[in-house]
């Protein structure tokens, strides 16, 4: 998918204007964050599973090499075949040969993030064939054009009277009078039409939420079963998962299964956890003729080996959008690429380069709340400060942001000269406010003042006012001249 | 003071690391902070050597400029027993990040200096409850008091009930805003790289304070202060604004911070 980070602050402006959105947003307090504390708190051993969870993944990362060849053996040994793409062309080519060795003209797809840094609606469409996305959000978005806003609700950018249009546009042979105004008349008219376009699918695209190491599967949640049709129904199953997913063993996915949807939705439990192992083997009921899992490693080698290695751990629960205050105030869209929020801050940079992704690490107030509710316990603000430090060192930093602060840093380390030089200008301000006591306009702080006053200077320094004072130990701070 | 000093027992040095905004904008809420740490016995000491704690550069990802801000200061609370600031933000710079600032330092004595202040350095109102026991206060105030967490208090220096603890002792009915572990939106120079994001996020904290309907909003981070009582006085909302230890300390003769209604917060130690 095109990166379009580098536009991040003119999406900006216009996400926090658009009313739209922001009653959309409203999701994230009244029922994802709520929803989330609930379940945590339901399951009081949940900080515990937390260290079993991240000791897991630190020791599968630390031998991914051995897992993931563990992996391709049984996957084989299913009767399976495993496809090792180092970048997102080898990817690509990868499904679209599989797609002709197959005859496949129509595929329909599970919700997958990586097949959307891939762009691979995009480029199946370009090579003739059709994708459909079966998951509804990812439905609903993709009849739109739009991509998605959330990694685990990717329509969620939407209200329900958008969804409604979307489907009398898109949906024009159906009755255009019919009621649309609830949830379940939505769901149900996307269940109608999505239904009849199972069986004629070739091919089911899926992405992994686990691979596991020891048995050859590979594991996705659902709360909709749309994964379990798309990859039973059609003859061949293609599961895309980028290389981090893999896990050593099934116990080891109860673990992680335990966090992903208490963090995700606030659920126990997704409704539908579905396990692929290979191919349909004689008497079984259903399954494809064919399976294959193609492997992803679209940068993660080198983030493995660098200091953002720690994002590796993401189990894409979405716990960290739902709970940001900046997500909140302008959506997903507007980072311009395929993951947002905070865990997009740190793994876009990391995947698609710095420069192009300038502000996305920056624009953090460093709350924590990521941190705090994050299953794996990743430290997303550290990560976000280590991209800064990146961007120092390469000089990606714009020039009057070093400069400034250069200057300062000259300043505040002579504390003297540097008291006298904000005295100054506190003074000023302070006699020039007078007795409004705010500013609603100074130059240089006009991103400041675009949305809050001022607030003037109290008058006079702390210093000031502490050597004046009479107090028995004010005389002893000056041992340090 | 003068009970505390005919105690027997030795009284603790405290250093109080002031911070560069309660310095510049608000001398009160320093001057509070000293009256307090005093009222609790201690002795209390300021280094002059002190300007910023390095925290914008630090979090800009520019180490150098980080260090040079902090190595005037490293050396100054040596011979303290604490090091208090009347911030979290700033608190937890000292407490967490200066080691990580140094850890590869060349002179190995800012190492050492930089590890030596994270272990005694401590939020204002985390120090007088959680190490001094404090459970009574000079200030006396009455009304309905909100008392906004800054993330740096709530997540890095785990303060919650500390100062709120502290309020009641005063007297204060105390209010919590319903999203209250929801940032402010300052976020030191975000505020001014990102206006539109923070000025976003600043509205809905200060809807969230309005609708509490207190007299007063207290914080112990001048950045969430200043940001708040911004946005509230945009908003043309009277709620007065102040620093936690202004309040505690009983020092309300200054006006609130920002264009709040003066009134509003003095039915309690100025009118006593």
């Amino acid at each position: 998918m095109e990166v379009s980070s580098q536009k991040f602050n003119d999406h900006v402006h216009q996400a926090v204007d658009d009313a739209n959105l922001k009653g959309a947003m409203g999701k994230l307090t009244g029922a994802l964050r709520p929803n989330r504390a609930r379940a945590v708190a339901g399951l009081p051993e949940f900080d515990d599973y937390r260290d079993h969870g991240i000791a897991i993944k630190m020791h599968t990362l630390d031998h991914i090499d051995r897992y993931l060849e563990e992996f391709e053996t049984n996957v084989v040994a299913n009767g399976g075949h495993v496809h090792w793409c180092a970048d997102e062309d080898s990817a690509r080519e990868t499904i679209l040969g599989l797609c002709r060795q197959y005859d496949v003209k129509t595929v329909t797809k599970g919700k997958s993030m990586v097949t959307e840094e891939l762009g691979l609606n995009a480029f199946l469409d370009q090579h003739g064939i059709l994708p459909l996305e079966t998951d509804l959000g990812e439905y609903i978005i993709q009849l739109r054009g739009e991509s998605p806003s959330h990694i685990i609700a990717p329509a969620t950018h939407l209200q329900r009277h958008d969804i409604a249009q979307t489907f009398r546009d898109a949906h024009d042979h159906l009755d255009p009078n019919r009621p649309m105004d609830t949830a379940e008349s939505l769901t149900e008219e996307a269940r109608q039409e999505l239904r009849e376009k199972y069986g004629a699918a070739d091919a089911g695209i899926t992405g992994a939420n686990f691979m596991i190491a020891e048995t050859g599967s590979t594991i996705i949640v659902t709360n909709e079963g749309n994964g379990d049709l798309t990859q039973t129904l059609a003859k061949t199953h293609i599961v895309v998962a980028s290389m981090e997913k893999i896990l050593p063993t099934m116990d080891d996915a109860g673990v992680m299964l335990r966090l992903l949807a208490r963090s995700a939705t606030g659920q126990d439990m997704s409704v539908y956890t579905t396990l692929s192992s290979g191919p349909r083997r004689p008497g079984d009921l259903d399954g494809p003729d064919s399976f294959h899992v193609v492997i992803v490693d679209n940068g993660r080698s080198t983030m493995l080996a660098g200091s953002e290695r720690e994002m590796l751990r993401c189990l894409r629960c979405s716990a960290c959008l739902n709970h940001c205050p900046v997500y909140a105030s302008i959506g997903g869209h507007a980072y311009g690429w395929v993951y947002s929020g905070p865990m997009g801050k740190v793994l876009t940079p990391s995947l698609v380069g710095l420069e192009q992704t300038k502000d996305l690490p920056n624009a953090s107030t460093f709350c924590g709340k990521c941190q705090e509710v994050c299953p794996m316990r990743i430290p997303l603000p550290k990560l976000m400060r280590n991209l800064r430090a990146k961007q120092t060192e390469q000089k990606i930093t714009p020039l009057k942001q070093r400069v400034l602060l250069a200057l300062w840093s000259s300043l505040a380390s002579r504390p003297r000269f540097y008291r006298f030089v904000t005295g100054m200008m506190t003074g000023a301000l302070a006699r020039m406010a007078g007795p409004k006591r705010v500013f609603t306009w100074l130059p240089f702080l006009g991103n400041w003042v675009q949305s809050r006053d001022f607030v003037a200077p109290e008058g006079g320094s702390f210093f000031d006012r502490y050597r004046a004072s009479s107090s028995p130990s004010s005389s002893k701070g000056e041992a340090h001249d | 003071m003068s009970s505390s000093a005919r105690s027997s027992r030795k009284k603790p040095k405290v250093g109080l690391f002031v911070t560069c905004l309660i310095d510049a904008m608000r001398p009160s809420a320093g001057m509070a902070a000293l009256t307090l740490l005093e009222a609790a016995g201690c002795e209390v000491i300021v280094p002059e050597s002190q300007s910023c704690c390095g925290q914008p550069a630090w979090n800009s990802g520019d180490k150098a400029a980080a260090r040079a801000v902090a190595i005037p200061y490293l050396d100054s609370f040596d011979d303290c027993d604490y090091v208090v600031v009347p911030s979290g933000s700033c608190a937890g710079m000292l407490a967490h990040h200066l080691v990580e600032l140094f850890e590869d330092a060349p002179d190995l004595r800012h190492r050492q200096q930089a590890l030596a202040i994270a272990a005694k350095s401590h939020e204002l109102t985390s120090f007088l409850v959680d190490v001094l026991g404090v459970t009574s206060v000079p200030g006396q105030i009455k009304g309905r008091v909100a008392y906004h967490d800054s993330c740096s208090s709530l997540r890095e220096m785990k303060v919650k009930d500390q100062p709120r603890q502290l309020l009641k002792a005063a007297g204060a009915q105390v209010v919590d805003l319903d999203q209250a572990d929801t940032c402010c939106g300052f976020g030191g120079t975000f505020s001014v790289k990102y206006g539109d994001i923070s000025g976003a996020m600043v509205d809905g904290k200060a809807q969230d304070v309005e609708a509490q309907h207190p007299d007063l909003l207290v914080a112990g981070d001048m950045g969430c202060l200043m940001n708040i009582a911004g946005r509230l006085s945009r908003r043309g909302s009277p709620i007065a604004v102040r620093h936690v230890a202004e309040v505690l300390a009983g020092e309300m003769t200054a006006p609130p911070i920002g264009a709040g209604s003066i009134n509003s917060d003095t039915n309690g130690s100025d009118k006593k």
